[in-house]
């Protein structure tokens, strides 16, 4: 059997196996310049990966293309093209109930034609991550940045990060590892950036030495039986069949799909660890205008608040929330107790991230909550329209 | 070797169910020369069934497990319809995952298990109804043949989606009357056993189960063939009594009559599937 205990010292790849604090907090870091595909790739090549399956999209693929290289090179143990996103989101699906930490990346219409097997994959508790590099939907096409797609995935039963930059990318995927595969979590973890804006753009990132890696996952700390032969009950049905006309069966279904939302909530401790903090602030700590957003929504946003500071003297604050699932209720509301004005800039064209924030504060504040600027389909956020529209309501 | 998680824990045997005692101890664990021979005299990994009285189906399934040459490490991936029903009933690491998909989790499956097991044989088959194989799941299916997945796909075809209340399916024969197809279907059967072959397969057979040894047979070859060469596929006749409208005793006089049309014996083999099923037959095996 291939190396699983946590002791051993070397992976198969002959990396010197390190704990996630290490890796994440400790390793002597050296600056690069890279984008956020390129960033993947050096995540992967630090993460012990035992699979993973592609399919070609826009943006994702070089993301995709690169891990393919680390199979090549011996640092992933088993890769190949699948047929199309559904496939191989089954196929990851497969993987990882056969054992394997798994990573695989998708977009937009991709995103889409996988759906069906999003929720299947947290109610059959398996740790796959997700790169979801986000892109516009159809109908009419485009490949633009955009996360809509990221509204359909919100209640699948899957933890949901937010990456703002390809550093933040490289740390989460790392982080994402150690926190969807902590037994009492134990679900499939997305990792979200905005396409072209993180997937192609160039950045200076810090990274750890590439012999150093995780270490391999261990299946047998799985809540639910590995399925390779080895391991009792020998009768064993992934996932349990629950089909039946009774209340028995209902009542069985309805309690596993809560399970898989309180492992989100078990989640939060780890994603606290690892992430330092599920959000974070930028800006006036005590300022009343306040900004919530995610991604690169999060990068324009700080740069409103500079300008709003520099041009018009206004002081205003940023609080980006790195994890959308778990949501962040107690931070949002700590960071905007102050607030009159809570604005929340977006890259689709429903604004849910604005729902969200309205849902947390409901009741627990008496800011009003602006959804604006939103803008979609490959839009870019200007900090100026940003700054126009925060002048236009405060005034 | 695996059945060893078969063994009852000591400490709970006086509480443990018979049957799972009997698992212990009456099946045939780690027996490659098992088969049908063996239903009357061994524990079936088969806990008793949950379809119609009569289903050949069920005969299908119990034949199947009864064949399997590794069972103690064979996973089996299975889709949704009536096969799906019988999957708890099944004492095998088993998956039910999506309607379709079963040929993409199965290669899944497979791959990791060679790869975390370079040094021991794990045998992934796929157990799917006419519509999860041919329909719903034909990109799936193929896309597996292509990638050459060392898998055994078995299809159970009643040519019609019998859970869902008999719809007409693409294995239902042209001019049969079921729901959707009011007027009767306006196109011919699809010829899976062809599409497989063309698709790279390397042993395809086409049969009833009116015969448990060459059911057994036809099993043990694809499944060997599986692991040492690629993609092996196997279309099995199992009418949907109800949804024809004959009596539980039926199914087999049904399938014996099928045994000389739609359904005659028919089987393709590689040289290289060839050449696999000799060396097993030398070993006494086959």
């Amino acid at each position: 059997m291939r190396m699983i205990e946590n002791k051993v010292e070397k992976n198969w790849a002959g990396q010197r196996i390190v704990s996630p604090d290490y890796l994440l907090f400790e390793a002597p870091r050296e600056k690069h310049f890279m984008t956020g595909s390129e960033a993947v790739k050096e995540a992967v090549k630090r993460a012990s990966v035992d699979a993973s399956v592609s399919y070609p999209i826009t943006p994702q693929s070089e993301a995709a293309h690169l891990i393919g290289e680390l199979w090549a090179e011996g640092y992933v143990g088993v890769y190949f093209r699948g047929e199309n996103e559904f496939g191989v989101m089954s196929e990851v699906a497969g993987a990882a109930m056969a054992g394997a930490r798994v990573i695989t990346t998708t977009s937009g219409p991709g995103t889409l034609r996988a759906f069906e097997n999003f929720p299947m994959w947290s109610g059959t508790r398996i740790p796959v991550q997700l790169v979801l590099m986000a892109r516009g939907v159809n109908s009419p096409l485009s490949i633009q940045p955009d996360n809509l797609e990221v509204d359909f995935l919100l209640d699948t039963g899957c933890m949901i990060w937010y990456a703002e930059n390809v550093q933040e990318l490289f740390d989460m995927i790392i982080a994402g590892f150690a926190v969807a595969e902590q037994p009492d979590v134990h679900v499939p973890i997305i990792t979200a950036v905005d396409g072209f804006f993180v997937s192609h753009t160039r950045e200076a990132i810090y990274l750890p030495p590439d012999d150093i890696a995780l270490p391999p996952y261990n299946p047998y700390k799985s809540p639910m039986p590995v399925i390779d032969a080895e391991i009792p009950p020998g009768r064993f049905l992934r996932d349990p069949f629950v089909m039946k006309s009774n209340y028995i069966s209902y009542a069985t279904h309805a309690s596993w799909q809560w399970e898989v939302r309180a492992a989100i909530e078990r989640s939060r401790p780890y994603a606290k660890h690892y992430l330092r903090g599920l959000t974070e602030e930028f800006g006036d700590k005590d300022s009343d205008i306040v900004f919530v957003a995610c991604g690169t929504a999060a990068s324009q946003a700080k740069e409103a608040v500079r300008m709003l500071e520099e041009t018009e003297g206004i002081k205003a604050k940023v609080v980006k929330l790195k994890t959308i699932r778990p949501f962040p209720y107690e931070e949002l509301v700590e960071a905007t107790k102050n607030a009159k004005y809570i604005f929340i800039p977006e890259f689709n064209v429903v604004g849910w991230l604005e729902r969200e924030v309205r849902k947390a504060l409901y009741k627990k504040s008496n800011a009003e909550i602006i959804g604006t600027p939103r803008v979609a389909g490959g839009m870019t956020m200007p900090k100026e329209i940003i700054v126009k529209e925060v002048l236009e309501y405060i005034k | 070797m695996a059945y060893k998680i078969y063994k009852v824990n000591e400490e709970f045997r006086d509480i443990v169910p018979q049957e799972v005692i009997d698992l212990e101890e009456k099946a045939t664990w780690g027996n490659p020369k098992r088969g049908v021979m063996d239903l009357p005299v061994s524990k079936e990994l088969l806990e008793e069934h949950s379809l119609c009285a009569g289903c050949p189906e069920s005969a299908a399934i119990r034949y199947i497990l009864a064949s399997l040459p590794n069972p103690e490490d064979t996973i089996i991936v299975n889709s949704t319809g009536c096969t799906s029903l019988v999957f708890p009933h099944i004492s095998l690491h088993t998956v039910h995952s999506l309607f379709g998909n079963q040929n993409s989790v199965a290669s899944g499956i497979k791959r990791v298990l060679e790869w975390r097991f370079p040094d021991k044989v794990k045998d992934v088959v796929v157990l799917a109804g006419d519509g999860a194989t041919v329909d719903i799941g034909l990109d799936y299916t193929l896309q597996s043949f292509f990638r050459q997945e060392k898998i055994t796909t078995i299809c159970f075809d009643n040519e019609v989606y019998a859970n869902t209340g008999g719809q007409e399916s693409g294995l239902t024969p042209k001019g049969h009357v079921f729901k959707m197809a009011p007027k009767g279907k306006q196109f011919e059967k699809v010829p899976m056993w062809q599409l497989a072959i063309d698709s790279g397969c390397h042993y395809v057979a086409r049969l009833t189960v009116s015969s448990p040894k060459k059911v057994e047979r036809v099993i043990k070859e694809a499944i060997y063939v599986a692991r040492e060469v690629g993609p092996t596929y196997i279309h099995l006749y199992t009418p949907c009594i109800l949804e024809i409208g004959l009596n539980s005793d039926d199914g087999l006089d049904e399938m014996r009559s099928r045994d000389k049309e739609r359904f005659a014996f028919f089987e393709y083999k590689t040289p290289e599937a060839e050449e696999v099923i000799a060396k097993y037959k030398a070993e006494g095996l086959l």
